[in-house]
């Protein structure tokens, strides 16, 4: 008996040696091994054996069991890794081919431009205020040291609708409202961003519609030091650490002293490029210590806080910033301009 | 203003100090130089020449030889096609080498076999604007003055070695719109001495008296403080010596004659406008200063006949109206060749009045352009003899002993307080008493010192913009220089900022949208007004807010609806092959009910969206996705579901004008006084798709300010389910009018407590169910949230549910 297992053994793994698919050795599994396979049939005479035979001879059969299991598994692993190569193989896809990209829109640049505005000046401590686009003469032009037939009303054009109601031309009259509400109280430090009309023709850097931000704060001892100040952190914040600021005397009737301002240009670095006609130098805003008429108009005592206002074109700022060549694609809505600013 | 170097240079000394230097300091100064063009724009070898004969080119009509004396060792020979030259004429010669604007130099040449050694010039060739020349010197060459001198450099005689400053002045600085204004700046900049122009006033006559010739009047005294006019006799007309033409053209002012050049270039000097009246032509020797009378019309010195309204101030003799004060003479009392007495004018008139006259003919010009920034007062008689000493000098003339003159007011010096205190306190600055008092006296600001740091300052009538303390301390900052005050943080209490829940609302909007594909649009808030009439419902009762003077129909109007922009953007895309679009737009519209505007009208703050085309582009892996209805539902109910205010949102089938009656929503936000429609969702009305040229487009349209009040930020949590949940399916089949909502609803309704969510999963019509009839598939979650359901209560919940739609909407349970 123990010779007719040892002959099982040796049959059964020579012919395993030769098995190159899974279900054939599947099929020798169970010839040998099964519920009536090989193995079984010669162990049934084990009771012709004595008691004393009996365990060497089961000793054997485990021995003849575990070797052909042995290579079983050996030859069942075999094949279960190359059935794994050949599935990964057959599900190789083209990992060039383009993914399946959400559908991203963008911001429009302008007001991409003036949330950034808002999110820098927010950290220094300013609310946003808003007011009407459709305005009283009276918060447009005279609350702001612009009486009737005072010449700088020629310096903007407005678009009137009766004799006293206007659109805005520009957002300065929401300094005069955010003072009005807060009736005497300091600090105050808020800027205005909105939209503004001028009877301009249109064309590449002019827009009868456009954007601004202006800024105001007013406080018992707020210094033109405090302006420099200001648009100094404002334009590193906006443009990098190392802008440089030049302040320019200029006019206007709701400051005094007023100033432009010229910021290193974006482009150039303050090298001088086309850009900046070779000065180095960009103007971006205007701005100047809140004249005592406003202050009175909008109900300070011009002898007990001082304030500065500045005032900045949105399109401009954007325009410089993107070097985009034409005004007028900010209010065209072609989606292939929309689109390049969905970026961070 | 455009400044001559050369010109300045006669008021005060420039020397060591560029155009570009000057121009700098200026600009950081506060008066801002746009250019500093030189007047020499490429001419050398340019020089006077004497034409001794003219000839006829043997083979040439147009052209002819001339025998040029130009100083050289030989007369040299020129072909000129110039009709204008003549023998006997001084004319710019390039000689051979030259070079002249453009890069052209002179070579020697064969014109049709005939040799030319240089060119006879005309004045534009030599560069300059010849539009500020006359008609007839614009065509052929430029005959110079008899007097000049054969073989001087062109660019000596016409002064082209000069640089011209261009002022971009800021209406408070009128005081620069003169020769004079400009030197006290530099002054104030440079430290060095104004030298003021000599009115030689030992020219005039001493026996005759001008008020036995002309009489004085002022009857509007509100609007002229001062009028001034001097008597000059017996000049004779005829060109203004060359120095003074180009100190004009220079300034870019046409010479005309020495009477009216002298005119000018006075004004351009003092910044006083003059105005010569030929006093043969003024009746009875007399000058009113009256406002015009009703009906009265004036023909001006540019040939317009001129309706005059009442308001407006005239200059008149005893007859009739023979100027506008301070915007422009009358023609029938021009100075022209014949002329031999002048009455000469220098005043004040008020500058509200020139302004508005000057504007409501549409007639600008250089004197009203002064008057109306109101003139110095000071200068208004010196001026006046200036200009007439120059008249006895280059006009022959003989100025009148004295001034026939009404001076109404002769207004008080402005004196302010001004305080050291105040100068650093307003600008951060350290300044010092003597600094201070440095700087404002090289403006030729009077300081008289009161007590320590206190002075009483007095302005200089030229410097009209001056009146307050703040004006002073501006002049001490551009003067110590902008640069120089220092950098400082606020200080004071600290502030937070933050944006207003609308503010951070709207950009939570533009989140969602973006984040969803869709593009944000800005589009004009002026519109046409037809496009206020296609969606009435979005409209409501407004009526459209109209611009007094719009700039063209299409911009008219106040938009008092959002989507008709939105659909002209995607007009504008779909022309450009942009056929996939999704848009929105945050913005405003303007409503009110008045026909006249009493009052600001609303400004509504609104959303607009648009989609048409596909909202998801064909792939090599994906079919292109169509945009519907509930696309453009979708982005809304992500919106509110973003604010918080899904559950008080319905959307309910509705037929507003401008919609596809079977394919829009009203939006209903739940408010203290029940639902409220804010605003329509659906697909546009095939006439207007039609009307737009597009396709299949959604669009909606929803106020915002309702949905501002109403959000609800709050995040309220709940602790996960710890018993799982009961699904049931369910279909109906259901009349194709059932709406899904209705069945969701009542569904709520009827299931109890127990139900958690039910959802429709599928719809289906199909001919097994019958017409007019849909299969409407629902999944029904049930939970209870502190055990485990039993199956009975799921059954029990279930059959309601059942009976419910059975009864109200006659559905059947598809089998």
């Amino acid at each position: 008996m123990k010779d007719r297992l040892e002959a099982l053994r040796r049959e059964a793994l020579d012919r395993l040696q030769t098995v190159d698919d899974a279900a054939a050795l599947n099929d020798l599994r169970v010839h040998y091994l099964g519920k009536k396979g090989q193995l079984t049939e010669i162990l049934r005479g084990m009771g012709g054996l004595t008691a004393e035979e009996r365990p060497i001879i089961g000793q054997v059969a485990n021995e003849v069991r575990a070797a052909i299991e042995e290579v079983i598994a050996q030859k069942q692993e075999l094949f279960d890794r190359a059935e794994t190569t050949r599935r990964l193989q057959a599900e190789t896809i083209d990992v060039t081919l383009p993914g399946k990209v959400p559908a991203v829109g963008a911001v429009h640049p302008l007001n991409k431009v003036a949330q950034e505005i808002e999110d820098i000046f927010i950290g220094m401590g300013y609310s946003i205020a808003e007011g009407p686009e459709v305005e009283t003469d009276y918060f447009n032009f005279e609350a702001l040291n612009l009486p009737k037939n005072h010449p700088a009303r020629d310096m903007q054009d407005s678009f009137y609708i009766t004799d006293e109601i206007l659109l805005r031309t520009h957002t300065s009259p929401v300094q005069i409202r955010t003072m009005k509400e807060m009736n005497g109280r300091t600090p105050v430090k808020v800027i205005c961003p909105g939209k503004v009309y001028r009877r301009d023709d249109d064309d590449a850097t002019h827009s009868f519609m456009f954007h601004q931000i202006e800024g105001l704060v007013i406080g018992p001892n707020i210094r033109m030091s405090d302006l420099k100040g200001t648009l100094l952190q404002f334009v590193r914040e906006m443009y990098g650490p190392q802008m440089q600021i030049r302040l320019r005397p200029s006019f206007f009737p709701f400051t005094e002293p007023s100033a432009e301002v010229d910021v290193t240009c974006v482009r150039c670095g303050g090298q001088g490029c086309r850009m900046c006609k070779q000065t180095g130098w960009i103007e971006i805003l205007g701005c100047g210590m809140v004249h005592p008429k406003v202050l009175e108009h909008g109900g300070y005592d011009p002898a007990e806080v001082t304030g500065f206002a500045f005032g900045m074109g949105v399109e401009r700022i954007a325009l410089l910033k993107y070097e985009i060549d034409d005004i007028r694609h900010f209010y065209a809505n072609d989606v292939r301009f929309l689109k390049q600013f969905a970026r961070m | 203003m455009n400044v001559s170097y050369r010109w300045l240079s006669e008021y005060i000394d420039l020397s060591g100090i560029s155009p570009q230097e000057l121009a700098e300091k200026l600009t950081r100064g506060g008066i801002e130089i746009d250019n500093v063009p030189s007047r020499n724009l490429g001419v050398s070898k340019v020089v006077v020449g004497y034409v001794k004969s003219r000839e006829k080119h043997p083979d040439a009509d147009k052209l002819s030889v001339c025998t040029v004396d130009a100083g050289q060792e030989t007369d040299l020979q020129i072909v000129c096609g110039a009709p204008n030259v003549a023998a006997g004429q001084k004319v710019p010669v390039a000689l051979v080498g030259a070079k002249l604007p453009g890069g052209l130099e002179i070579k020697r040449a064969k014109l049709r076999g005939v040799e030319s050694q240089g060119m006879i010039c005309s004045a534009r060739e030599l560069g300059i604007n010849d539009k500020l020349l006359p008609k007839e010197l614009q065509e052929g060459i430029w005959p110079l003055p008899e007097e000049s001198r054969i073989g001087d450099d062109i660019l000596e005689l016409l002064a082209l070695d000069d640089a011209v400053l261009e002022l971009d002045l800021t209406p408070n600085r009128s005081d620069c719109l003169s020769m004079l204004g400009v030197a006290y700046e530099v002054s104030a900049l440079t430290g060095r001495p104004v030298r003021l122009p000599n009115p030689e006033r030992e020219l005039f006559s001493t026996t005759d008296k001008a008020s036995d010739h002309v009489k004085v009047a002022v009857e509007a005294a509100e609007l002229c403080s001062q009028y001034s006019a001097r008597y000059i006799k017996g000049v004779k007309i005829g060109p203004a010596p060359l120095w003074m033409q180009n100190r004009l053209i220079a300034a870019g002012i046409r010479p005309i004659s020495n009477i009216v050049d002298i005119t000018n270039y006075v004004m351009l000097e003092y910044g006083q406008p003059m105005h010569a009246f030929d006093a043969g032509k003024v009746a009875g020797g007399r000058i009113e200063v009256r406002l015009a009378r009703e009906g009265e019309t004036l023909v001006s010195l540019d040939g317009v006949e001129r309706k005059l309204d009442p308001h407006m101030l005239v200059i008149a003799d005893a007859e009739k109206a023979i100027g506008l004060a301070g915007v422009m003479g009358g023609l029938n009392s021009e100075v022209t060749t014949e002329t031999t007495d002048i009455i000469l004018e220098s005043a004040k008139f008020d500058g509200g009045s020139v302004r508005r006259t000057s504007r409501q003919l549409g007639l600008r010009s250089e004197a009203s352009s002064r008057f109306e920034k109101e003139v110095d007062p000071g200068r208004v008689t010196a001026a006046l003899d200036r200009a007439a000493a120059l008249m006895a000098r280059y006009c022959g003339g003989t100025v009148a002993e004295g001034v026939a003159e009404v001076v109404v007011s002769t207004p008080a010096p402005v004196v302010i307080d001004l305080a050291l205190s105040r100068i650093n306190g307003m600008l951060g600055t350290e300044l010092s008493t003597l600094e201070v008092s440095t700087l404002l006296s090289r403006l030729g600001f009077e300081m008289e010192s009161q007590e320590e740091g206190k002075w009483r300052v007095t302005v200089p009538s030229r410097r009209g913009d001056i009146t307050r303390d703040v004006d002073l301390v501006e002049e001490v900052a551009r003067l110590y220089g902008y640069d120089e005050i220092p950098t400082t943080p606020i200080e004071g209490p600290t502030t937070t900022g933050a944006l207003t829940q609308a503010q951070a609302i709207r950009r939570e909007l533009r989140r969602v949208m973006t984040h969803a594909g869709v593009q944000e649009a800005i589009c004009y808030s002026v519109t046409s007004r037809e496009s206020a009439k296609m969606f009435p419902e979005l409209s409501e009762t407004a009526r459209p807010i109209e611009l007094a003077m719009p700039m063209s129909e299409e911009r008219s109007v106040l938009r008092t609806v959002m989507l008709p922009s939105l659909l002209e953007a995607a007009s504008y895309n779909l022309s450009r092959k942009n056929n996939d679009l999704a848009l929105f737009e945050i913005g405003s519209v303007y409503h009110s009910d008045e026909p006249v505007l009493t009052r600001l009208p609303r400004e509504k703050p609104r959303l607009a969206l648009l989609l048409t085309g596909h909202v998801r582009s064909a792939g090599w892996n994906r079919k292109a996705e169509p945009a519907d209805f509930y696309d453009a539902k979708g982005l809304l109910e992500a919106a509110f579901d973003r604010l918080g205010l899904s559950p008080a949102i319905t959307f309910e089938a509705a037929r507003p004008q401008g919609f596809h009656p079977g394919r829009t929503a009203a939006v209903k936000l739940q408010g203290a006084r029940g639902p409220e429609t804010i605003g329509y969702v659906g697909q546009l009305h095939p006439d207007l798709q039609r009307a737009f040229d597009l396709p299949d487009t959604f669009v909606a349209e929803i106020e915002l300010t309702p949905v501002y009040e109403q959000a609800n930020r709050r995040i309220e949590y709940r602790t996960l389910p710890r018993f799982p949940s009961v699904e049931r399916d369910l279909a109906v089949v259901v009349d194709h009018a059932v709406a899904g909502g209705a069945l969701t609803e009542a569904i709520r309704g009827a299931a109890g407590e127990l139900l958690e969510d039910v959802s429709v999963f599928d719809v289906y019509t199909g001919e097994r169910l019958g017409a007019g009839k849909k299969s409407v598939a629902l999944a029904l979650v049930y939970r209870h949230p502190e055990r485990t359901l039993t199956d009975e209560e799921v059954t029990e919940s279930y059959a309601k549910v059942l009976t419910e739609l059975e009864q109200s909407f006659g559905a059947e349970l598809r089998k």
